[in-house]
């Protein structure tokens, strides 16, 4: 269990419980908390694979900066999820090479 | 240069820098404080007064801008003064052995060491902001500056008052001859 | 158009504190910042900081940001823009900015950049694996989010940022495997050193990450040892299991503003990198454009607090909202720095600053 239940110091304070999809599957998160930190107590690490070797690629900075969690989210892909906030029946997708742009009108046409 | 060496200059520029003596190259290394370290720093309440019963060690060997501790003291005994990189000098005489010290400092560095606290024991205050809380009557395994097990100690005293601002200060009685040595608990 | 008379750029300590130093003094003054809310990186911190009472110490970063933010809501004068990005900076005193997916054009007669540092990486074999995150990517997940990085770090690192995350950690339930750093010696403050060695975790200075290992993320890190040329010595490799590896290597300025703007910079590793050339009193090489906090050299946040308000400061000043004492106001900022400044652990940045030239060789 990585959500932390007690601190010494801090006390966290969370949205509501929300359902989202990850690679089709269903997980849960809390609303309006980075996608990658829902993901990252999911136990997903995994983000993307990289775009010349096919490594798997997590985040890095966590606060936007350095591309490292680039994901497809909703259809639209270079997503930064570090940043992106957790919303009810988001559907988050592996982004795998460099992000495709003609993915958002085959998402659109859903 | 006066018979001086180039090392005698070294060392004054260690000294005037870093505030303590040589041996602190293996405390910079290790971040472990030695008791040799110790009793150079001016925070030091003396072996005498140490004897005496409850008073504040000060840990604080690195000048570094930092001067809470010197408000923290109701009794005056504590003073860095200007400039603010001063190390904090101790007036054993004057500390109480209170502890209100202990949460103040950001660096967690000030300890309460009652020596004589009975025939066989000596307590030890310290700043803990761990889970789980220690409870008094609990037995613990206590730790010296290294987090290495040195024995076993009784938690005295637990206190947690707002004004600490979530930094507990924990008592344990331990064999007096680890008064010295022991700075905090394992749980 | 819009139109402030200050914009300051980045809701850290050092822009908070220029926004309400201004503020205060009647400025009409816009912040600009990229999160939820103000904060910067203060917003993580659990430790009671140091410094004298003039920079808050004894209190918490957490606290001391929400005694900045709360004070900033509460300011006539002060408008907070959220979830904003300052795109560019023109000749014009234009900002372009981002704000809520729309594009804002701000006129701003002074402006004040105090976007703080980003962390530096360091290069090993599989250095990229999932499980390698940066200090305050650990800082953020855990302290923000409520979310442990993983069970078993490896921290690299002993200046401050990699001591205090590594108690942070230990607060969260996390077991820190050891520290390692590359220097003979620990960075930052001892008596931070001495707060983790007391919890237990280990410090191996002279030591530095060799490679980590796994597959899809990191199953665990080979350090070695280094001699006194900084060489690896074959032989000395010590494995640890960890699920993280938590690098704490450094910051440097996050002056792309000031590049696309036009600021003389220089490079002064002792600073972080490149940092802008400026004023005594933090004015660039582009007159009416102002640096605060870690921009403008990487130090620590108490420091970032009090550029920030000499900032603020004096751009108000410079549209007329001057205090009646401004040179003593003035000279008692700059008696805090050069106090906070002080001893050894202030050399580096001491040095840096020389490096600039007096006073830090702008306009």
């Amino acid at each position: 269990m990585l959500r932390i239940q007690e601190h010494p110091i801090l006390r966290f304070q969370k949205g509501r419980p929300v359902r989202f999809y990850f690679d089709g599957k269903e997980l849960e998160g809390y609303e309006g908390e980075p996608i990658a930190a829902a993901l990252h107590a999911a136990g997903v690490k995994v983000l993307r694979e990289s775009a010349r070797f096919y490594r798997p690629r997590g985040f890095y900075c966590a606060i936007g900066n350095c591309s490292s969690c680039l994901m497809i989210v909703d259809g639209e892909p270079n997503v930064r999820v570090c940043t992106e906030k957790l919303r009810e029946g988001v559907r988050v997708q592996t982004q795998r090479g460099k992000g495709d742009l003609r993915q958002i009108k085959a998402g659109e046409g859903n | 240069m006066m018979g001086w060496q180039v090392s005698d200059l070294i060392y004054i520029f260690l000294r005037v820098e870093w505030g303590i003596k040589m041996s602190e190259s293996e405390l910079l290394a290790t971040g472990i404080v030695t008791w040799e370290d110790l009793k150079q720093a001016p925070g030091f309440p003396g072996e005498k007064r140490l004897k005496e019963g409850p008073v504040a060690v000060l840990e604080c060997l690195q000048p570094i801008p930092c001067n809470p501790c010197e408000e923290a003291c109701p009794y005056g005994a504590i003073s860095v003064g200007e400039p603010i990189t001063n190390l904090p000098r101790l007036a054993e005489d004057k500390c109480r052995g209170c502890g209100l010290c202990i949460p103040a400092c950001p660096g967690q560095a000030i300890f309460v060491v009652d020596a004589p606290h009975s025939d066989t024991e000596a307590t030890v205050s310290f700043p803990y902001e761990f889970l789980p809380a220690p409870q008094p009557g609990q037995k613990a395994t206590v730790v010296n500056r290294a987090g290495e097990a040195v024995g076993e100690g009784t938690v005295t005293k637990v206190l947690n008052p707002p004004k600490y601002d979530r930094t507990r200060v924990v008592t344990v009685a331990v064999p007096r001859e680890l008064a010295g040595e022991v700075r905090g608990i394992a749980l | 158009m819009k139109q402030t008379g200050i914009a300051v750029i980045g809701g850290g300590p050092a822009g908070l504190s220029a926004a309400l130093e201004a503020a205060r003094l009647g400025a009409r003054v816009t912040l600009i910042d990229s999160e939820d809310r103000p904060g910067g990186q203060l917003v993580k911190q659990t430790h009671k900081f140091f410094g004298s009472r003039k920079q808050q110490a004894g209190v918490r970063g957490i606290d001391i940001a929400a005694r900045l933010a709360r004070e900033a809501v509460s300011l006539p004068g002060l408008e907070v823009w959220s979830r904003a990005t300052v795109l560019g900076y023109y000749d014009d005193r234009v900002l372009a900015v981002e704000r809520g997916g729309e594009f804002v054009k701000l006129r701003a007669e002074r402006a004040i950049v105090a976007t703080g540092a980003s962390e530096k990486v360091l290069a090993f074999p599989n250095n990229d694996l999932p499980g390698v995150y940066g200090a305050g990517a650990v800082q953020t997940l855990m302290n923000l989010h409520g979310v442990k990085p993983g069970k078993n770090v490896l921290m690299v690192g002993a200046g401050n940022i990699g001591l205090i995350v590594s108690y942070q950690l230990r607060q969260a339930g996390v077991n820190v495997k050891a520290i390692v750093e590359a220097a003979p010696r620990i960075g930052g403050y001892l008596v931070h050193a001495a707060k983790v060695r007391r919890a237990g975790i280990r410090i191996y200075t002279g030591h530095t990450v060799k490679r980590a290992y796994g597959r899809d993320g990191v199953e665990g890190a080979v350090i070695w040892r280094l001699d006194r040329n900084w060489e690896p010595v074959p032989g000395t490799e010590k494995d640890f299991e960890v699920d993280v590896i938590c690098l704490a290597v450094g910051l440097s300025p996050l002056a792309d503003l000031l590049w696309q703007a036009g600021c003389r910079m220089r490079y002064i590793p002792e600073l972080g990198g490149h940092v802008p050339e400026r004023g005594r009193d933090l004015e660039t090489s582009i007159p009416g454009l102002y640096v605060a906090g870690d921009v403008a050299g990487v130090e620590e946040a108490s420091s970032a607090m009090v550029e920030g308000r000499l900032a603020g400061l004096m751009a108000a000043a410079g549209l007329g909202y001057a205090p009646a004492d401004l040179v003593a106001v003035k000279e008692e900022l700059h008696n805090q720095l050069a106090a906070l400044r002080s001893g050894p652990t202030g050399v580096k940045i001491r040095q840096g600053l020389a490096q600039l030239g007096e006073p830090y060789n702008a306009n």
